[in-house]
């Protein structure tokens, strides 16, 4: 079968994702736009405090309800705007559609219930299946994910297991309905570096497998070059670069990714150089309202770069940055102003 | 878990020696005798009180008279009062009936109200639903009991008239008849109101808190992302965390169980235990003080132990070994 064009599964255009702050409203994601094709691996890179959570949990509508909120923008999920939709047809595609796992293995499960309570309350919420069936079920998911003993485990309670397993636990429950997106929010980072590859692992196989898209949430570059197809750059709310993960790794525009990349540790290095980069990303309360947001940490910073704010422009096919040595990056009223 | 029962019992033998021992020294240091109910007061003849002295055992050593008593109240002998003419243990045993009761129905309406309205008011925080809950229990809390008790009874009483003002049971009801127990329902309705929603106001703003807090741990927006409804988070995730605090409250509420309620019973001249109590430390009638005292001491322990057998079961964390 052939489509001239594929259709995205998840499209983002325009996003604006914040948070009530003394009551004024402050973007935390500002103007995002992005597309997750269908059994593609998606990465994430950025910072810690650029965005990258506030993204995901716009997608699955988990926005802290009193505080957060998506301001503006759409996003299409198989052609069906998530922004519109009510809080029970949400309920229809969390677990189902789109499964998450998050960065906290360890508080991330119900303390006083089952692991198999808390995977068959999944296939509850969105299959018809009988209270055997589901028991059935959850001890295969829990030997999918690779662990031993499923049968065993399905009957005890999370604080029996190690942070690796509750891990595989998460991904048991994410992809227990088959969704067709899993969003993991860095899957990886609490747990230590052994586990970490093995839980990476567990998650390409499972991607290969399934056909299932995966939107990969990590600060760690390492990660994104054994994973990823495509891969996206945030710096302070904001995409930076995109780019297939050829395009990123070998031919990188923005300077904060090629600092980023240059912060890689080699083998005999320590790991937390990524967060080398002289300065911090600025909070969203303190955010500079024009310009280029990385200025002030960035080497090869112009003066145009504090008074115009580039746009994303196309260096490359899918290859896009923002920044303003590249010209395709100029906003176009001020490049036709200049005129 | 069973294992884990039987040596907390066993350690509270050496609290109740010492508790025994307290409450029979303090009984030796008050003026009087403590088994004096046996001695007949018309009787004012010294060789008779001589000879029942000897007899009841007051002339020997201090210790003795110590083990005899504790012995005797292990096996349910705990001597005779001096005011009510018979036998303790017969006495208590027809008021705790009636504390039982009220503290049971205080009980289940402290509990029933107190998670009704703790869940909304924590589900649905700084809405109108918390504010007005909030006020119920400002009031709950601040109005004193004896205050409540009596506009209680002047409102559903003397005005409404739809419960009595007194008593546990009217006189000619039938035990053993459907019309004696409705009876005394009746009876125990307005205490165990004025008890039970005593304790609520502190409950339901505890749970209410505790849901606050547990409606932002990571374990919830798992849930959420599971695609679980928020009344079943709430119903099932939440309230299920939540109970683990308020087991401590029952705990605590077990042991008070027979002791609460004095002010009430009075109010109420409702013939329960506390009532019994506060009769009997103005009449100095000391045997039925010393065994009130006991049990009191050994309902608190108890109350205890069973806090830490619930938590047990409500908190898989906790294992008992
Ligand atoms: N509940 C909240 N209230 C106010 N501000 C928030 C809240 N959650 C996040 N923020 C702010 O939003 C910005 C983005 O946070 P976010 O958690 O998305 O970062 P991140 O890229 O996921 O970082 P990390 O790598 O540490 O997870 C930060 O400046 C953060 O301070
Ligand atoms: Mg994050």
């Amino acid at each position: 079968m052939h489509t001239q064009k594929k259709e995205a599964l998840l499209e983002i255009s325009e996003l604006e994702a914040g948070f009530m702050i003394n009551k004024q409203f402050y973007n935390a994601v500002d103007k995002v736009s992005f597309k997750v094709n269908p059994g593609k691996v998606i990465c994430v890179v950025g910072e810690s405090g650029c965005g990258k959570s506030v993204m995901s949990l716009s997608i699955m509508g988990l926005l802290p309800k009193q505080v957060g909120k998506v301001a503006r923008g759409t996003i299409r999920f198989q052609g069906r705007n998530l922004t519109e939709i009510t809080n029970d047809e949400y309920n229809k595609i969390r677990g189902k559609e789109i499964g998450m796992i998050f960065q906290e293995p360890m508080t991330a499960l119900n303390p006083v219930f089952t692991i198999g309570y808390q995977l068959e309350e999944v296939l509850f919420n969105h299959l018809k299946i009988s209270k055997k069936e589901a028991r059935q079920r959850s001890i295969e998911l829990l030997s999918h994910v690779g662990i031993p003993r499923p049968e065993k485990i399905v009957d005890q309670f999370p604080h029996q297991l190690s942070g690796g397993m509750r891990q595989r636990v998460m991904i048991a429950m994410a992809i227990s309905c088959q969704p067709k997106l899993l969003i993991a929010d860095e899957p990886t980072t609490a747990l230590d570096v052994t586990i970490q590859a093995q839980i990476l692992e567990l998650l390409r196989d499972i991607q290969e497998k399934s056909g299932m898209a995966v939107m990969l949430i990590t600060h760690d570059l390492g990660v994104v070059a054994e994973m990823a197809d495509e891969v996206m750059v945030m710096y302070a709310g904001k995409i930076v670069e995109q780019g297939t993960a050829d395009q990123i790794f070998n031919d990188p525009k923005h300077p904060y990714l090629q600092l980023l990349l240059e912060a890689i540790p080699r083998l005999d290095e320590e790991k937390d150089r990524l967060y080398s980069i002289k300065g911090i990303v600025p909070s969203i309360v303190n955010m500079p309202k024009t310009g280029c947001r990385f200025v002030s940490r960035c080497p090869k910073a112009m003066p145009d770069c504090s008074e115009v704010s580039p746009d994303m422009g196309d260096v490359g096919f899918e290859h896009k940055v923002r920044c303003l040595l590249y010209p395709e990056s100029y906003p176009k009223e001020v490049t036709e102003a200049s005129r | 878990m069973v294992s884990f029962a039987i040596r907390r019992f066993l350690a509270m033998i050496p609290i109740l020696i010492l508790l025994s021992v307290t409450v029979f020294s303090l009984a030796k240091l008050m003026p009087g005798d403590a088994l004096t109910g046996k001695i007949d007061p018309n009787n004012a003849n010294p060789e008779y009180i001589a000879k029942m002295r000897e007899q009841l055992g007051y002339n020997d050593p201090v210790p003795v008279q110590y083990v005899k008593w504790v012995t005797g109240f292990f096996q349910g002998d705990m001597g005779d009062s001096f005011v009510h003419k018979m036998p303790v243990t017969q006495l208590i045993g027809e008021r705790i009936e009636n504390t039982v009761m009220l503290a049971l129905a205080s009980l289940l309406i402290t509990y029933v109200v107190a998670f009704i309205l703790g869940m909304i008011a924590g589900r649905w925080p700084y809405r109108w639903s918390d504010h007005l809950i909030l006020t119920f229990n400002y009031i709950g809390y601040a109005v004193p009991s004896f205050f409540a008790a009596i506009v209680c009874i002047y409102i559903f009483s003397i005005q409404l008239g739809w419960f009595p003002a007194s008593g546990s049971i009217s006189v000619g009801a039938q035990e053993g008849t459907l019309y004696y127990y409705l009876e005394r329902i009746k009876h125990t309705i307005l205490p165990a109101i004025v008890l039970g929603l005593f304790n609520t106001a502190a409950y339901t703003q505890f749970l209410r808190n505790d849901v606050i807090e547990n409606a932002s741990k990571d374990y919830v927006r798992t849930a959420m992302a599971k695609g679980t409804k928020t009344s079943a988070i709430y119903n099932k995730h939440i309230l299920r965390n939540s109970l683990i605090p308020m087991v401590t409250f029952i705990g605590l509420d077990i042991g008070t169980l027979l002791s609460g309620a004095v002010i009430t019973e009075t109010i109420f001249t409702y013939p329960g235990l506390g009532q019994l109590f506060i009769d009997s430390v103005s009449s100095r009638d000391y045997s039925v003080v010393m065994a009130i005292s006991m049990l009191l001491a050994i309902m608190s322990l108890v109350g205890n132990l069973i806090a830490d057998l619930l938590y047990s079961v409500v908190d898989p964390r906790i294992r008992l070994r």
